[in-house]
């Protein structure tokens, strides 16, 4: 097979360079900025009320932990705010995208830390979820010594 | 009700729920012995008084006992038990492999949670993994079981059968998203939902009236999360220092005007009321019972609730596992 038609995955983000590196640092800048971004590559701000869960300590990707304390402030972290109740406040006061807290996000792909979500969403990069998952998938790696027994 | 088109009774615990009997489950006393007496002997007071027991994953940040060896020794002494499963401590590779083992010696039931950070604990230096979170973890329990393969689609030689749960905690923030965040489990694949320590029963009702509105009881069995406190400092210290729990000032005066040596039966009281509140309420379909070094007081509860004998299911269903 042609390596075009290997959809998997290569292991780590690619380096970027040129417009892609210029992409990197305007998103970076901007989203730190403007959300405290933490560059996991695999933008889901639109389904947290625009609030990054990535600054969770838990790494939470689908609603607050049950250890948020009365004040609505982390456990973790005692002196900030939960970001899962800034979530649900941020996505009640949107007029769009409302519902997207519904929605189940799947696992974190952590080999594309510290690349250009806004690259990974135009090339479909951050789709990625394990096989058994759902939706678009890399297939599991056999070994063909395993494959011949099976 | 539900059972998500099961035929048989994935678990003695399933087959309770199942047959619209109140279920009671417990949960296993830690414990930091390498010897598996430590585990029989804080098991045997719960035998027979409650349909299954959890074996704590890491509970709290402190490392004990594993809860998949603590499963095994319960099934030993003829308890079934409810394997914890937590984001914390292991990635994905080390959660699969270690559901497949619990499946293998004999645990039918999981239960799926976020866990407490190591700030939490007596480790507070280690690094906390968080490669999954809960909703994660269910579905991947679910895809083990249902599809017969891991989640990279690699298949397993023969899929696990177990009863997947999960936890919900009613009254930590923001209590309006908390019924939706439970159905989201269950939509993730939870089939029973064990919640955090109910002190403030008002609240729980408005938690179970939205949960029944979102139809969560009709997908799941929710159990209501009943904490036996031994003094009032007990209470004091819940209030105060664990997160995530409201306990109401009402609840800490009414165990501090009684003297000390009868704080205790005061306890008791409470939790038998909370209980038999849960028992009316739309949706709660069991209670899940916890104390720390106070079994005796555990079945205590489920004796005055008439609740005992338990049927014979749980203990059938591990004997023939």
């Amino acid at each position: 097979m042609g390596e075009k038609l290997d959809r998997r995955p290569r292991a780590g983000a690619p380096e970027p360079k040129g417009f892609r590196k210029a992409l990197l640092i305007v998103e970076k800048v901007a989203k730190e900025k403007a959300f405290d971004c933490r560059m996991c590559g695999q933008c889901i701000l639109h389904s947290t009320g625009m609030s990054c869960p990535m600054r969770c300590p838990k790494n939470l990707r689908n609603g607050p932990c049950g250890g948020v304390l009365q004040d609505g402030m982390c456990e973790v972290l005692p002196d900030r705010p939960c970001v899962w109740v800034q979530a649900w406040e941020g996505s009640r006061a949107l007029p769009v995208w409302r519902d997207h807290m519904g929605h189940l996000n799947p696992p974190v792909d952590w080999r594309l830390q510290d690349s250009a979500s806004w690259e990974n969403g135009l090339t479909g990069r951050d789709k990625h979820v394990p096989a058994a998952w759902g939706g678009q998938a890399g297939e599991a790696t056999v070994h063909p010594d395993a494959e011949e027994s099976g | 009700m539900i059972a998500a088109g099961d035929d048989i009774a994935r678990s003695g615990l399933h087959d309770v729920l199942r047959s619209g009997e109140f279920a009671v489950t417990s949960e296993l006393q830690t414990t930091d012995g390498a010897d598996p007496g430590s585990v029989a002997q804080v098991a045997a007071p719960l035998l027979g008084n409650v349909d299954a027991v959890n074996c704590t994953d890491n509970s709290a940040a402190h490392p004990h006992i594993s809860q998949v060896a603590a499963a095994k020794l319960l099934i030993d002494e003829g308890i079934e038990p409810i394997v914890q499963f937590g984001c914390r401590d292991r990635n994905r590779l080390g959660l699969q492999a270690d559901m497949l083992g619990a499946h293998a010696l004999g645990a039918r039931n999981i239960v799926c949670m976020t866990g407490d950070d190591v700030t939490a604990g007596d480790h507070p230096e280690a690094k906390p993994l968080y490669d999954l979170d809960a909703i994660h973890l269910l579905r991947m329990a679910r895809i083990m079981r249902d599809e017969g393969t891991y989640l990279s689609g690699r298949p397993l030689s023969s899929p696990p059968s177990f009863l997947v749960g999960a936890v919900e905690n009613p009254f930590a923030p923001p209590v309006d998203y908390r019924p939706a965040r439970m159905l989201k489990k269950i939509e993730a694949g939870a089939e029973f939902i064990q919640t955090q320590c109910i002190f403030n029963m008002p609240r729980m009702r408005e938690f179970m009236r939205r949960a029944v509105d979102l139809g969560c009881h009709e997908r799941a069995w929710i159990l209501g999360g009943v904490y036996i406190p031994r003094s009032a400092r007990a209470t004091q210290y819940m209030r105060d220092i664990v997160p995530g729990i409201d306990v109401p000032d009402d609840v800490v005066r009414r165990l501090q005007q009684i003297p000390r040596e009868r704080q205790e039966q005061a306890a008791v009281d409470l939790a038998v009321e909370i209980c038999e509140e849960l028992r009316e309420t739309e949706g709660v379909h069991g209670i899940h019972l916890m104390s720390i070094k106070g079994d005796q007081l555990i079945v205590e509860v489920i004796e005055r609730l008439g609740l005992l004998p338990r049927p014979e299911s749980a203990r059938v269903a591990v004997t023939s596992a």
